[in-house]
């Protein structure tokens, strides 16, 4: 998954930037339309295929499921290993209610195959947690008051885990590019500014 | 094809419950008015909440829907023969399947059929799957094939009266007669002016696209069924689904847990209850109907395009005196209200004795609107704030002396001219001007380079706010002291469980975190109408309240005995009973023995009626900053004040988050968000958040204040408390344009204020000289 370098006005080296996910993801999301429109009634469907056995590394846990490989990792990871705590928003790449982190860095994950996502580690919402408590940037997210409804809010705290692992001590621009691939439709990108910069301070007293 | 008994309630609750308490408003509160974290933001940051799009049962299917790709069609013949063999797929229904053989109303009167041979839009349900996976539904979904009559269409308001249009409806293009409204003789008005201003604006149609998409599980237990809805109302819910499958609502059960945004589309059922029944009934399976997001741009709703041609008097010393205003729009196919409301500020918000205002209401073939956050609000003042902008400035007054000229004192649009309850408009004026630093920054340069920075303005009120009958809570309390709160409003997201667990903390000294409460769901929580138009507060506040009071007056019933204190010599502190006369004579709650023999106290509030011959309305003043690249026609917005009037301050923080929940949604209207139509087919071209644009992080302001007016409204209920989630999105986009005009002196009358529209202007400005 790439990610821009030079989007917006203070550059953000981690977290889905809008531009550079197009960039990349692009020629593989018309790939799979174009398959789709050339469906004839009856014919096995395009993209289709027997079950496969993938093995997925979530949250620190290998958990093995068999998966259609058109199946997204988002699909699998709430309708198969049941972490519905990733959301889906429009499963074409645009809201980052999906965001999960792979390898640590924040990827969309109804633009990734189940497949793909073999042999790396995948974390959710659920593994920033510390057992029953809320983590860092949740606990930020809370003291903030950064949401209203909730639902795009697991993808905007792991993009902020993401960015602050990147970056742990980001200007308020590098917030505002780092948070630009999560869309949130109630418009509380205020409070989330202020919840990344208190999530910033109490990781770094948390040491984390 | 029967026709089922719809439920409808018509005009004011007959008999609702005489309150049980009636007390006084709060002269000082302990809990309510602070900032406090929501009681249930555990559950949504942590992802233990369960939205009813996560809601996954065992042996579940999961349903598509074939949708009409035409804008003005009938179907000829649907073949789903072939697929039912398909991989994976369970029930396949389309118009000719008995099981689906269902009305479905789009208003009071106008019906259809579930699946009906005539589409009039794009997005029209024709058919549905439901199988073992998503994908082997959409599989089966592109393999059915659909024989359609296409007809010419009318995607364009303006153009739908023209002779010759494509009928949407036998019978022409308008939804009944214009309405009209008038007081006062507004050519007599016109007469008295010292200037006379006319200018049409638009604004362009808005979809809500609330971040969890549309859609519910069913699954049926013999004759009873279950929804998990994505609602803003499970009661309303219950009713459409339970009168069209012609069951008892005892048998339908919607549980509505969480739900991630509606902002009005999800007010009410859908198409996809009724389908996903039908499937599971079909299957004897769960089946999960979520729409896809591209789905969610054509048949859920959108706030209407509005046409406005405003006409306004005022003499020079600021004195309104006429304003005529004629309204265009369209509500889609079918008559749901496509210019309601949208002339109420006009002939609401500002003192002005002569007002003519004219709707017409007309069909295209587009997907049917629904109530958007303030219906009709933002685009009435789109028109009438930039109007009132132009007044201004044509008698040389500055905006804000013109508005606080002419604040009224009654509701002069409503039947006898009732005065408000209370009217914060002037201070939300004048506090909010201060605040906002408004007469320096007004004088201000606008910058000598190629960006230019200015300043706007804009007020409004919202009609309703004030909530009203019925609502009926229940509170618990526990023998330690703890307390459950059962009621059936959902918490859409702004702050409902939070502000209602804090009223119960305030009677009853409970903390926070020992209040369990119940999420919306019809077989378990109390009575409550759909959360929206701003009255979930006002309406479940007192109810809530008076449910602890009762609870109160019996936990003093109880510690009188045991205090042997007369109970109405009572009061909590803390966790316990204590005597007003000796604070020596105390008990704490969880030793009380009367309540442990009990096990539970339970008290029943309900809301009250509303005070008569009068008006509670919230109202709200705006202030903005914005730059504009006169090179390109950009427009960044720098800082948002609101100033707004809800009556007391439930929780600082929540409310914080609606007001820049607003003004984000209204940057959205002033800036990027319109639908477009194709012209060659008439479908919605920007289907999607790639191409219809919302606001993201990059495009508003992090310095965004919120000043409330803190005045309890003491006549609106006894919480004091008015509505705020939509006077807060309502000026907005007003303010943004007059922000536009200040900075560079191009009046943007139609909405988006897109760089290539503003460009343009610019450029006519300079060609004009």
């Amino acid at each position: 998954m790439g990610h821009d370098q030079n989007d917006g006005k203070g550059g953000c080296p981690q977290g889905v930037s809008r531009r550079g996910f197009f960039t990349a993801v692009g020629a593989g999301a018309l790939g799979a339309a174009t398959l789709g429109r050339s469906q004839t009634p009856g014919a096995p469907p395009a993209g289709a295929a027997e079950p496969t056995k993938v093995t997925l590394r979530v949250n620190g846990r290998a958990h093995t499921v068999l998966a259609e490989p058109r199946w997204t990792l988002l699909f699998v990871l709430r309708e198969r290993l049941g972490l519905t705590g990733t959301k889906v928003g429009c499963e074409r790449g645009e809201c980052g209610a999906c965001t999960v982190l792979l390898d640590g860095t924040p990827v969309y994950a109804c633009m990734m195959l189940a497949l793909e996502a073999e042999g790396h580690e995948v974390t959710t919402l659920e593994g920033l947690m510390n057992g029953e408590e809320l983590g860092p940037v949740q606990q930020a997210f809370l003291q903030e008051d950064a949401f209203q409804c909730g639902y795009c809010t697991p993808g905007q705290i792991v993009a902020a885990e993401g960015l602050l692992r990147a970056n742990p001590q980001p200007t308020l621009e590098e917030i505002r590019a780092g948070m630009s691939g999560n869309l949130c439709r109630c418009g509380t990108y205020a409070h989330i500014f202020k919840a990344v910069k208190k999530a910033s301070e109490l990781k770094k007293v948390a040491g984390r | 094809m029967k026709t089922p008994k719809l439920y409808f309630v018509d005009g004011a609750v007959p008999e609702s419950p005489a309150p049980t308490d009636t007390p006084a408003p709060w002269t000082e509160t302990r809990v309510v008015g602070k900032s406090l974290p929501r009681v249930d933001a555990y559950d949504r940051l942590s992802g233990t909440a369960v939205y009813p799009s996560d809601v996954v049962l065992p042996d579940m299917l999961y349903a598509a829907v074939l949708r009409c790709p035409h804008a003005n069609a009938r179907v000829r013949k649907v073949d789903g023969s072939l697929v039912e063999r398909m991989p994976g797929v369970r029930a396949v229904i389309t118009g000719d399947s008995k099981a689906a053989d269902l009305r479905w109303y789009y208003t009071r009167t106008v019906f259809t059929k579930l699946f009906d041979p005539t589409c009039r839009f794009e997005g029209e349900a024709v058919a549905a799957v439901a199988a073992e996976t998503p994908q082997q539904a959409w599989d089966a979904v592109r393999a059915i094939t659909v024989e359609y009559e296409v007809f010419p269409f009318v995607a364009d308001e303006r153009k739908a009266l023209e002779p010759g249009a494509p009928a949407v409806h036998d019978g022409g293009n308008r939804v009944g007669e214009p309405e009209k409204y008038q007081r006062g003789d507004v050519v007599k008005g016109f007469a008295e002016a010292d200037k006379v201003l006319e200018a049409s604006y638009r604004t362009a149609a808005e979809f809500h696209t609330p971040m969890e998409l549309h859609g519910c599980v069913a699954r049926w237990d013999g004759k009873r069924l279950t929804l998990w809805d994505s609602t803003q109302g499970v009661y309303g819910v219950q009713q459409r689904v339970a009168s069209l499958l012609e069951m008892p609502l005892a048998n339908v059960r919607v549980i509505g847990s969480y739900m991630g945004g509606g902002f009005g589309s999800k007010l009410q059922a859908d198409k996809y209850n009724l389908i996903a029944a039908v499937l599971a009934k079909l299957t004897a399976r769960p089946v999960k109907l979520f729409l896809t997001r591209e789905e969610t741009f054509l048949c859920v709703g959108n706030r209407p395009p509005a046409g406005m041609r405003l006409k306004a008097g005022v003499k020079n010393d600021g004195t309104l005196t006429a304003f005529d205003l004629t309204v265009l729009g369209t509500g889609g196919a079918y008559p749901t209200g496509g210019t309601g409301l949208v002339d109420w500020l006009v002939r609401d918000l500002y003192t002005c004795p002569n007002v003519r205002t004219e709707a017409t209401d007309v069909y295209i073939n587009g997907g049917p609107s629904r109530p958007m956050r303030a219906p009709g609000h933002p685009q009435g003042a789109w028109a009438l704030e930039q109007m009132m902008d132009a007044l201004a400035e044509a008698i040389g007054m500055d905006p804000v002396q013109l508005r606080l000229k002419n604040v009224p004192t009654v509701s002069q649009a409503n039947e006898g001219q009732p005065p408000y309850t209370t009217t914060g408009l002037r201070q939300c004026l004048t506090e909010g001007a201060k605040a906002f630093g408004w007469d320096a920054v007004r004088r201000r340069s606008k910058g000598d380079g190629p960006v230019k920075r200015g300043v706007g303005v804009a007020a409004g009120l919202w009609i309703a706010g004030d909530g009203g009958p019925p609502a009926t809570v229940i509170v618990k309390l526990f023998p330690d002291g703890s307390a459950n709160l059962n009621m059936g409003a959902s918490d859409i997201g702004t702050g409902t469980k939070t502000v209602m667990a804090m009223v119960v903390a305030e009677e009853l000294g409970v903390p926070l975190e020992q209040i369990q409460i119940e999420n919306a769901d019809t077989g378990t929580t109390e009575y409550a109408t759909a959360s929206g138009g701003s009255k979930t507060v006002p309406t479940e506040a007192p109810a809530v309240r008076s449910a602890a009071l009762a609870v109160k007056r019996q936990l003093f019933e109880l510690a009188a005995e045991e205090l042997k204190v007369p109970a109405n010599q009572l009061y909590i502190e803390g966790d316990a009973v204590v005597s007003t006369k000796d604070p020596k004579v105390t008990k704490k709650i969880a030793a009380l023995q009367g309540l442990r023999r009990r096990g539970l106290l339970i008290g029943v509030g309900t809301r009250g009626p509303n005070i008569e011959g009068k008006v509670i309305n919230p109202f709200v003043a705006q202030f903005c900053e914005v730059e504009v690249d006169t090179r390109t026609g950009e427009v960044e917005v720098l800082r948002f004040l609101s100033a707004n009037d809800s009556g007391r301050v439930m929780n600082r923080l929540t409310y914080e988050n609606q007001v820049i929940g607003g003004i984000t949604m209204g940057i959205g209207l002033a800036l990027t968000e319109q639908r477009v139509f194709d012209r060659q087919t008439g479908k919605v071209v920007n289907r999607n958040w790639h191409d219809y644009k919302i606001p993201t992080a990059m495009d508003v302001p992090a310095d965004m204040t919120s000043l409330p007016i803190d005045v309890p409204d003491p006549e609106a209920n006894t919480t004091g408390a008015k509505g705020l989630g939509e006077p807060v999105t309502i000026p907005t986009a007003a303010a943004v344009a007059n922000a536009v005009y200040d900075a560079v002196g191009v009046r943007v009358t139609e909405s988006p204020i897109s760089p290539m529209r503003l460009i343009g202007l610019i450029a006519a400005r300079g060609k004009r000289g």
